[in-house]
């Protein structure tokens, strides 16, 4: 009788301390999003009374090539951005590893853009690509390119890759911190031993440094990958999603359809189809890549 | 490195091998000196144009070039800055990541416990809840915390920020928190037990002090997140008097317009405390950014 009753006293206290918890993100995170989900089926402009849609919105999503464009442009980003920064990050790990001195004043350089808002990024680099007082063309024109000097953003046909470069210039630092930090727990001996067998550092980096990586690889793929549906801050001040359609990714579909041109049900609809693709690409990857290792190595935090 | 020195081996021979390993270890260590310096070079030059623009006076930044120095430095830019309100906007930053992170931090930690330490089926479903919430992207969110901000009566206020940061700093600052209080040696809790302490005991005298380490973590990742945090600003307030940093950025952008210079330094202003936590705690500050990714 008494340990029942210090059970359920154990259970009310349990409840009473996540409660707090529970109750902001309830608010905040899950409501909101079955709200988004019961918008997606209105049709509202934020002001007039909202009328029931039934699935207009979800139908419009099919025949809108607009949102079309901006999924692709969305996935495009998603591969790009991970082709680019994975080979990068993964060296300038390992590299900052390193026992030199000299690795780890550059590293200290390295890690400065991490401090900036990707407002201030976004911001800095547009008066960088500026065509007419920005210092790429000026360089360009100096080296005696000056047939390459350009609006860079101004360009649809570059907008997209200059801001995928910009976006992975701004995130190979942190990347290059989680390999860094993978590869300064792998046992030294393992090198050793291979020194022995006369090893050079080509072969050393494939055949023990690589492999060790793999829990690391899965780590900073799976947070790229999901990351990239989340890119709006940067592209939102250096382009706005334009010129025209060029870098309009899904984020910033929604928030012009629902902010901008005051669609909140149909913006609803895309931002769940955010969410979904959000919550798939999470079980995917989790699934295909093995969630219960990496979890294992989230265990010894 | 050590180099084995065989018997059968003369002495000139290991001298040989000597200076050659000592050379292929210079040569070998070219391109790793060469990639390394290209990337601090692109890592490094944009933020140095940052500063040396923010230093040109307006003149100057037509004129002189742009990967060089300023040749006449000045400071009136960041004076500029200064006298167009960035004070309010430092404060409105700065309440907004303290009170936020101090919320997150509080109830995390709460539920945190309940969930590592007392067998209850509620708080491991409100962990599962945690978890699946982490795929959700936070912009996915954005109309609809809008509206029922609206609905509050809370949009352009500074408490409009702080409640969706809260929300969505919570389910990472709880799995963080959960591994470590896992790992906390199961002895010291039944010990403390024995002694006759309440949860609340155990978890201000043995949980507190043992988790500091991923407290630091998860309130550096965390005061990050919040102080750099663009869209609940941009779409939650309105009024300059509400305006937190980056949303003031954003602003000068359009009020500035070609005045690049005043520009930049308010974009240099803008990471000040977060350039100091760098200089003064670095190591902190970097394990806080990969908090919960790594070991």
């Amino acid at each position: 009788m008494k340990v029942f009753r210090a059970q359920r006293s154990t259970e009310l206290l349990a409840v009473l301390w996540s409660l707090p918890a529970l109750l902001f993100y309830g608010i905040f995170a899950l409501v909101p999003m079955a709200i988004a989900v019961y918008l997606s089926f209105v049709s509202w402009n934020g002001l007039s009374a909202l009328h029931w849609a039934g699935f207009a919105n979800w139908v419009q999503l099919f025949h809108d090539p607009v949102a079309g464009h901006a999924i692709l442009l969305t996935f495009g980003l998603m591969i790009l951005g991970w082709v680019v920064q994975t080979p990068i990050s993964l060296l300038l790990g390992v590299f900052m590893a390193g026992a030199h001195r000299y690795r780890s004043v550059f590293s200290f350089f390295y890690f400065i853009p991490l401090l900036f808002s990707t407002v201030a990024i976004g911001m800095t680099w547009s008066s960088m690509l500026d065509p007419n007082f920005g210092m790429i063309d000026i360089l360009l024109k100096a080296i005696g390119l000056p047939q390459l000097a350009q609006g860079w953003l101004g360009n649809p046909n570059l907008a997209f890759y200059v801001v995928t470069l910009v976006i992975s210039w701004q995130f190979v630092p942190f990347h290059a911190l989680l390999y860094q930090a993978g590869a300064r727990q792998i046992p030294l001996e393992l090198y050793d031993a291979s020194q022995l067998d006369g090893a050079n550092r080509i072969n050393r980096f494939f055949q023990i440094t690589l492999p060790q990586l793999r829990y690391t690889i899965v780590t900073s793929s799976t947070l790229m990958l999901t990351g990239s549906l989340t890119y709006f801050d940067l592209i939102f001040v250096m382009t706005q999603g334009g010129p025209g359609y060029a870098t309009r990714v899904l984020p910033l579909d929604m928030y012009i359809s629902a902010f901008q041109n005051q669609q909140i049900g149909y913006g609803s609809t895309l931002a769940v189809l955010l969410a979904i693709t959000g919550i798939l690409l999470s079980v995917v990857l989790l699934r295909s890549t093995g969630f219960t290792k990496m979890s294992s190595q989230l265990e010894g935090l | 490195m050590s180099i084995s020195t065989q018997s059968e081996r003369t002495e000139q021979q290991t001298m040989h091998n000597m200076s050659q390993k000592r050379q292929n270890r210079s040569l070998s260590e070219f391109f790793p000196v060469f990639f390394g310096l290209l990337w601090l070079v692109i890592a490094f030059y944009p933020l140095l144009y940052m500063f040396m623009t923010s230093l040109r006076s307006q003149a100057g930044f037509y004129d002189e070039n742009p990967w060089l120095p300023p040749l006449h430095a000045t400071l009136e830019n960041y004076l500029a800055v200064w006298q167009a309100g960035f004070s309010t906007y430092l404060i409105n930053s700065l309440i907004i990541t303290i009170v936020s992170v101090a919320l997150i931090v509080c109830v995390s930690l709460f539920a945190a416990y309940a969930i590592a330490r007392l067998k209850s089926r509620f708080a491991q479903f409100v962990f599962n809840l945690f978890l699946v919430g982490l795929a959700i992207p936070l912009q996915a969110t954005i109309i609809p915390i809008f509206v029922l901000i609206s609905e509050m009566g809370l949009y352009d206020t500074l408490l409009a920020l702080i409640l969706p940061s809260v929300a969505f700093g919570i389910p990472m600052t709880v799995l963080i928190l959960v591994t470590y209080i896992r790992d906390i040696p199961k002895e010291l809790y039944e010990s403390m037990q024995i002694d006759g302490a309440t949860h609340v005991g155990i978890l201000r005298r043995l949980v507190l002090p043992l988790s500091r380490p991923a407290l630091i973590t998860v309130i550096i990742y965390q005061s990050i997140g919040v102080w750099n945090g663009f869209l609940f600003p941009l779409v939650l307030t309105q009024s300059p008097n509400m305006r937190v940093l980056p949303l003031a950025l954003w602003s000068f952008q359009g009020e500035y317009g070609a005045n690049i210079p005043a520009i930049m330094a308010a974009v240099f202003l803008s990471a000040v405390p977060i350039i100091l936590l760098y200089l003064f705690g670095r190591r902190y500050l970097l394990s806080g950014m990969i908090a919960g990714f790594s070991k």
